[in-house]
């Protein structure tokens, strides 16, 4: 056995150690301890992209003495590879930038058990995307949900609880649903395991008594985590909950958090459901309608909102929308739409809540559109930062959402007239309300403003991590057809 | 006429089914009262219970079908190796690791009803809500 085909077990074991480790540590070491680590993780996972990607194929570890259909396994292949490079880009970029703000808005006793948080949270996220067993699956997302409220609460304003309260209750619920489903299919399958839960589904399911059963097993595990991911009606938590958090978090909340859970929902279906077996079942549609719905919604709500952060939060409600059509439209091509639409928001939605603060910071610490008049140019980085995935947001060519959307259409002809009209319909709304907040605010935050704040200059640390998401997210716009193509390969080993 | 009779017949049959799997329907309608309180209850205390009785319906699922009657937990007894004698023990793992995870998140939940307790000194959500929107920490 190659040592590589181990990375995916110590990119977990090594989280979970730093989690321990930071927790002994004192703040400025964690944080310095946390940046070091996530290197090597990235490291680790892009050795692991190349070495699937080399090989052609898929590989598997089986953890502890018991082999297939009773041990634990951990899977690797390309798409989970570009999966998990994606969460350690961005989780790196989010802790490298926004530490100042950490140290502002947490007691200074408190910062290491931030970054131990991080560290657990970012085990959470890596055994979610290479774990091959859903009940694993749910621990995981159980540490998440925990994790990702405990640096929610750290910084300490009553709002910032009562937030975490609202976002734990949802999540509490979601678990519920989701243990449920996985208990459903366990006693109807017997397996814990995707792979041989897979073979037995799809024995059962030309049973026209059984199928019934299966298609609720799955419905509500899929209501469970769709509640966690925030589809539509269930987004209504997130601007609180990304709006007062400390920037780092919202940045991983909105861009990693809630993803990690649309692809575990997305790897049960394809793997332990199976594919085709998924396909025969109406949840896709509802899937569908409930994703346009979201889009909708969350650019309407986005249109409305007085606060840039809010703004930016229940944008985030529509991108979550984007990503549910794709999985709705089905086809290799919308799997493919859907994932790359993960990992566009990701890079682009944790860049624009990383720069807000830093408009605010030069706007009397306030996050309302009409104190940052004119924020983009008392601080100019951060401002050109700023319209740069505002654009990538609204689907400007040469940015990574033009890219998107470009996939999301031609996916969505491959099917039907109705479906058709419907997604095109849903791009062309959406793309106008996007460019209608997105625009609005590149302007507003652009006009000169008569009154004189405040300049307050600070170290532009932030830079060289903006620097990285600005060129991922010019590539993932100029080469798409890279990333695409791995995604493809990747579901083509996936099934 | 033909209508009821086709009504009785179906109700019987559903009735039937509940009887036989009594457990199982316990622990749905167990399940189905945790989440509405979960969902509808103001209060965060009642939401918690709520949380653990919709926790206890799903264990109490599992448990009921992983248990077979007449056979034994699998610890070898008396030297009987044969696997007919014994339950699978994997759905009471898969409890016990359940059980791990509620006690925790509970543990979590009760601590931030502490902190809010303490800032606004009520558990209903409703007011803090209204509370908290009087108190505006907005930057």
């Amino acid at each position: 056995m190659e040592p590589v085909s181990s990375f995916p077990l110590f990119t977990i074991v090594f989280s979970l150690f730093s989690g321990v480790l930071c927790f002994l540590l004192r703040g400025r070491i964690a944080k310095h301890y946390t940046i070091v680590y996530e290197l090597v993780l990235i490291g680790m996972v892009t050795a692991v992209l190349l070495y699937t990607v080399k090989n052609g194929m898929a590989f598997t570890y089986t953890m502890g003495e018991f082999s297939a259909p009773w041990g634990n396994e951990i899977r690797a292949g390309v798409l989970e590879s570009v999966m998990a490079l994606l969460f350690m880009v961005v989780m790196f970029c989010s802790v490298a930038a926004g530490h100042r703000f950490v140290n502002m808005d947490i007691d200074e006793s408190k910062i290491n058990l931030y970054y131990a948080e991080l560290n657990l949270m970012t085990a959470a996220l890596m055994s979610i995307i290479w774990t091959n067993d859903i009940f694993s699956g749910y621990v995981f997302v159980e540490i998440l949900t925990l994790t990702s409220c405990g640096i929610l609460i750290v910084r300490e304003l009553g709002r910032t609880t009562l937030a975490a309260v609202r976002y734990m209750i949802l999540n509490l619920l979601g678990s519920g649903l989701f243990l449920l489903g996985v208990v459903l299919l366990y006693t109807m399958t017997g397996h814990l395991l995707m792979e041989p839960m897979q073979r037995t589904i799809a024995s059962l399911s030309w049973n026209p008594d059984v199928m019934p059963t299966l298609i609720m097993a799955v419905g509500i595990l899929t209501i469970g985590l769709s509640i966690k991911s925030g589809l539509f009606p269930f987004h209504y938590w997130m601007p609180d909950t990304y709006g007062w958090a400390t920037p780092t978090s919202a940045a991983i909340l909105s861009s990693l958090v809630s993803k990690a859970y649309i692809f575990l929902l997305f790897k049960i279906y394809y793997r332990a459901i199976g594919i085709n077996v998924f396909e025969r079942m109406p949840i896709r549609n509802i899937l569908l309608v409930l994703g346009i719905c979201g889009i909708i919604a969350g650019s309407w709500s986005a249109i409305r909102s007085n606060n840039i952060n809010r703004m930016v939060a229940f944008s985030s409600a529509a991108q979550i929308g984007y990503i549910y059509m794709g999985l709705g439209l089905g086809g290799i091509s919308g799997y493919t739409a859907a994932l790359f639409h993960i990992l566009v928001h990701a890079i682009t939605k944790s860049q624009l809540f990383l720069t807000t603060p830093h408009l605010a910071e030069v706007s009397g610490e306030s996050l309302l559109f009409k104190e940052l008049q004119g924020s983009g140019r008392r601080n100019r980085d951060a401002g050109v930062f700023f319209t740069i995935s505002a654009l990538s947001m609204i689907g400007i060519p040469i940015f990574a959402g033009f890219s998107s959307k470009l996939l999301f259409g031609q996916a969505a002809m491959g099917h039907g007239n109705k479906k058709l009209i419907l997604v095109m319909l849903a791009l062309a709304v959406s793309s106008m309300l996007n460019a209608l907040y997105f625009i609005r605010t590149v302007i507003r935050i652009y006009t000169d403003d008569p009154r004189n704040h405040v300049k307050t200059r600070h170290r532009p640390d932030y830079i060289p991590s903006m620097l990285v998401l600005t060129g991922c997210n010019l590539f993932l716009g100029l080469f798409s057809w890279v990333t695409a193509g791995l995604i493809q390969t990747g579901l083509s080993m996936f099934g | 006429m033909v209508f009821t009779v086709f009504l009785r017949e179906e109700v019987s049959a559903v009735l039937e089914h509940l009887l036989i799997n009594n457990e199982e329907a316990a622990a749905i309608i167990l399940f189905g009262i945790g989440f509405t309180m979960l969902l509808f209850q103001q209060n965060l205390i009642k939401k918690l219970i709520g949380m653990n009785i919709m926790d206890s319906g799903i264990f109490l699922f599992l448990a009921s079908m992983g248990y077979i009657e007449g056979r034994k937990a699998p610890i070898i007894a008396d030297g009987v190796q044969d696997t007919s004698a014994y339950i699978n023990p994997v759905p009471a793992g898969l409890v016990l690791t359940g059980i791990v995870v509620s006690v925790s998140v509970t543990a979590v939940m009760l601590s931030l009803s502490i902190r809010l307790y303490k800032r606004y000194h009520t558990l209903d959500l409703d007011e803090i809500y209204l509370l908290s929107r009087h108190q505006m920490e907005d930057r």
